[in-house]
């Protein structure tokens, strides 16, 4: 029975995939809601049945069977291709999104019912975005079914990417409001406090004003509230959008975070490195806008454009998830997030999470720190009874979700008795 | 000063880093036959199943040995002379020893069954019994498993995994009833059947039998009837190794005879973990301890004594855990087996939930609670270690039976419903 439904699957998701590549090539079959249900529809289907077939009729619980000789989890063939298109999608939605023309124009019939407006490649970028979230959150929830905290933290993630990332964004554009992501902020969205954009969402009238205190207020005063009293995990694992996608369609690709001392020691520089980039950026923007543009002539445009392409497109984007089948999901998240950063300092020093470990019933199997998407080597500590206490950990779950002992249990608590 | 360590199990590794920890300068070498790094044994499983690659298992990177400045030998002792303090491996090589420790660890329990040692019946103990196991099953359909304990379970979830059709052959009329209670049993049994192995309890193995090829191709039970399995998993236990010392001249029973401080009969000759058996346990003497924590606590104290402490090996209360299929075990401190040998003043309470999928067990003796079993349940160690030390009463846990809650965030209600319902049963 499972047979036939994956390949009932697999054939939507060709039917969904075919159209669009045909749409790429400007072959659109029908054009307007048509076209779009031609493609969509199908795929959408196709995609849900593929993601959720494969734990019907099986007992909840642990389903990492086979995990590594997969060629797409296992980083074989499959892998690699997927790798090539991701990154290669990437580059166009950036680069050269002309070639993406017939993709964006069969979603006008969308854009405009939502946004009153006809669709752009971050439209496109946003729908299949969101789609993906959806569709592999699907699987996540079917996958650990068993774990309630994982069905809630699911719901959460797919929640805000389809409200808070995708729809709340088009119909502000339809009220004619400026465009605005309610749960980005500083420093991952560096411009919610440039003074010219704050200006900008101020003037444009009184819910301008409220974005833009929203965008002041989170960055500065709830984020280290929520980091002090739930960890960073209220941001990481349950709300943002680039850690929702790891959540998600990631999870197949979690294994494969390198665990290495080393890899520890890199993402120590290059994440505060990214933190210290991004700040030296916001302060130029401010020291020019202070001084009437006067003070370094061009140089805070030219480091605005520059952070922006390097840590903006090429680290998050293209390589953050493009390398999802090689490198794992997390790698913009674990080495180049500014936002991990600030979170990850609070966490580390100053907060009332935790991963606990139960006594001495570590078997020292290592299941944690394989399904560590942050490549945190969490059985080094489990194995000596050791609460985790770390900068990098989303708080996931996985790790207690997948040992097989019982040994870890994320938690808040007193600081002190971390 | 140099310690030999045979044995770069749990036991022997815990005992050299006990040992580093003490002595800065000792020269301290780790031997073994089985393989160069360490390795989580716990972990053989998942290799199998595809969950984990073999280099995942290790639990600590090269970079750590040489920190730690602890020499590795891979090779098989086959002789230790005491008296010359020296070791002889099977390729002649010798290596010197001013003290030894023995940490040698188990080997799978063999019955002399007709047909053991064909091609396709094996144990599964060790990194090349994983290797065997992945070159029997190519081409492999059907398995039997005999032996119904805690790897038995696990090598039938493994078959399993590859599609095989399994067949466990366990001589208890329920699963693993010498240590776990008929409800517990029968819930283990249950998810074992319900993941679509083929259980059969009150069932001897007869003979294995070969095939055409001269490799297993049945297993026939002690009624006589004949299942076709192309690879036999023998798990009926394990017993101490002791190749490695034999001839040495050093006190063995069961295992080789340690005192309370891990010392064997001869004074620079150390051994800890599966392979120990300690004989000055006033509560049960003879003992041999075959997990992983036991490992790993006999380890810390034998490094210490090597370096010249007086530890005494503790154990504290007694605690384990296991998971059968999708079925999570916890246990804490004594939980009677069998009910017909309870004796008056022993009480036993009990919760299952509708579905069969939890269980709550506490058992108390003149009302104190003296251990327990969970299933489908996390439960906190130190909450439980505590109550049990205490000799708390029910009435005391009860209401706040929360406090051991281990389970996930959101899991919901199962701890409060147990605390509700637990009923003093019979069995
Ligand atoms: C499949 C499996 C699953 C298990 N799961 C659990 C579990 O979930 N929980 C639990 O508590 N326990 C479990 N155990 C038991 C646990 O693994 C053992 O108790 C533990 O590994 C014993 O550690 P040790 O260091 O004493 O010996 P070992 O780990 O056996 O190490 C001894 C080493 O010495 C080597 N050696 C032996 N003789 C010689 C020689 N003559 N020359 C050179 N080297 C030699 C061996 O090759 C071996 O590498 C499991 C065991 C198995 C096999
Ligand atoms: S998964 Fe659990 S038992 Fe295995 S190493 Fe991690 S904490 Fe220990």
């Amino acid at each position: 029975m499972n047979r036939n439904l994956t390949l009932l699957g697999l054939v939507l998701l060709l039917v969904g995939l075919g159209t669009f590549v045909a749409s790429l090539f400007g072959h659109a079959l029908v054009g307007g809601w048509g076209g779009l249900a031609l493609t969509w529809l199908p795929f959408t289907a196709g995609g849900l049945i593929l993601a959720v077939a494969p734990y019907a009729g099986t007992t909840p619980g642990i389903k990492n069977d086979g995990i590594w000789r997969g060629t797409f989890s296992g980083r074989g063939v499959g892998a690699w291709l997927l790798g090539l298109v991701l990154t290669g999608f990437y580059c166009l939605v950036y680069w050269w999104p002309e070639h993406l023309e017939g993709a964006i124009r069969a979603l006008d019939p969308l854009a405009q019912a939502l946004a009153g407006g006809p669709a752009s490649q971050w439209f496109l970028y946003g729908y299949l975005y969101t789609l993906a979230v959806t569709i592999m959150g699907a699987r996540m929830a079917m996958r650990y079914r068993h774990n309630r905290y994982q069905l809630v933290r699911t719901a959460s993630v797919v929640f805000f990417q389809l409200a808070f990332g995708f729809l709340v964004p088009q119909l502000l554009r339809a009220f004619q409001q400026p465009e605005f992501y309610f749960t980005y902020f500083w420093p991952l969205k560096k411009e919610y406090l440039f003074p010219n954009d704050l200006q900008g969402l101020a003037s444009s009238g009184g819910f301008g004003v409220f974005m833009a205190f929203w965008g002041v207020a989170v960055a500065l005063v709830a984020t280290p509230v929520l980091t002090w009293y739930f960890g960073k995990r209220w941001y990481c694992s349950w709300v943002c959008g680039c850690g929702g996608l790891a959540e998600t369609a990631g999870d197949p690709f979690r294994q494969l975070s390198d665990k290495s001392l080393s890899a520890w020691k890199f993402e120590r520089w290059s994440i505060h490195l990214t933190l210290v980039a991004v700040t030296v950026v916001t302060a130029l923007v401010f020291g020019n806008w202070a001084l009437g543009g006067a003070w370094l002539g061009e140089a805070s445009g030219k480091a605005t454009h520059w952070y922006g392409f390097l840590v903006g497109s090429v680290l998050s984007g293209v390589v953050g998830v493009g390398f999802y089948p090689i490198l794992g999901t997390r790698v913009w998240c674990r080495y180049f997030c500014p936002q991990a950063a600030i979170l990850g300092l609070i966490q580390r020093f100053y907060s009332r999470f935790r991963i606990t470990t139960n006594g001495g019933q570590c078997i020292s199997c290592g299941n944690c720190s394989t399904y560590c998407e942050m490549g945190i080597d969490v059985r080094a500590y489990a194995q000596r009874g050791q609460n985790i206490v770390r900068a990098s950990c989303v708080g996931c779950g996985v790790c207690a979700a997948v040992c097989p002992r019982g040994v870890l249990k994320l938690e808040n608590g007193p600081v002190k008795t971390r | 000063m140099h310690v030999v360590i045979i044995g770069n199990g749990i036991a022997g590794v815990t005992a050299a880093l006990a040992l580093r920890k003490r002595r800065r300068d000792w020269k301290i070498t780790l031997v073994s036959g089985e393989s160069d790094a360490f390795f989580s044994r716990t972990a053989l499983m998942y290799v199998y199943m595809g969950h984990m690659r073999l280099q995942d298992t290790l639990p600590y990177e090269p970079w750590f040995w040489q920190e730690r400045r602890l020499d590795r030998v891979r090779g098989w002792v086959v002789h230790v002379d005491t008296a010359a303090h020296r070791l002889t491996f099977d390729d002649g090589r010798t290596l010197a020893w001013d003290k030894l420790i023995v940490a040698t660890g188990s080997t799978p329990n063999r019955f002399g069954w007709p047909g053991e040692d064909l091609p396709g019946v094996q144990g599964l103990y060790s990194l090349q019994d994983l290797e065997a196991l992945e070159r029997h099953s190519v081409g492999a359909s059907r398995a039997a498993v005999v032996g119904g304990g805690l790897i038995g379970v696990e090598l039938a979830e493994m078959l399993h995994s590859r599609g095989m059709h399994v067949t466990l052959l366990a001589r208890e009329s329920a699963y693993w009833n010498n240590a776990l209670p008929t409800a517990e049993a029968e819930m283990v049994g249950g998810v074992i059947r319900a993941a679509g192995i083929d259980l059969r309890l009150s069932t001897e193995l007869g003979a294995i039998e070969a095939g055409d090829h001269g490799r297993a191709a049945a297993v026939r039970t002690g009624a006589g009837e004949r299942l076709p399995a192309q690879i036999v998993g023998l798990t009926a236990g394990v017993r101490p190794s002791l190749g490695a010392v034999a001839g040495a001249g050093l006190d063995a029973g069961r295992g080789l005879r340690v005192n309370a401080q891990l010392r064997t009969s001869h004074p620079d000759v150390y051994a800890c973990g599966d392979c120990a058996e300690i004989v000055d346990d006033p509560e049960r003497p003879g003992r041999v301890e075959q997990l992983w924590y036991t490992g790993r606590m006999q380890g810390e104290v034998c490094g210490a004594n090597v370096a010249g402490e007086a530890q005494t090996y503790v154990r504290g209360v007694w605690f384990n855990s296991a998971k059968f299929f999708d079925l999570e075990w916890h246990t804490y401190g004594q939980v009677r087996a069998a009910a017909s040998t309870r004796p008056p003043g022993e009480r036993t309470h009990l919760w299952q939930d509708a579905a069969r999928r939890r269980l709550l067990r506490v058992d108390t003796v003149d009302g104190a609670v003296v251990g327990m079993n969970a299933l489908g349940l996390r439960q906190r160690q130190d909450v439980w270690t505590r109550w049990i030390t205490e000799g708390r009463s029910m009435a005391d846990i009860l209401p706040r039976l929360g406090e051991a809650n281990f389970d996930p965030e959101f899991s919901g209600k199962a701890l409060g419903q147990a605390a509700g319902a637990l009923r003093e049963v019979q069995a």
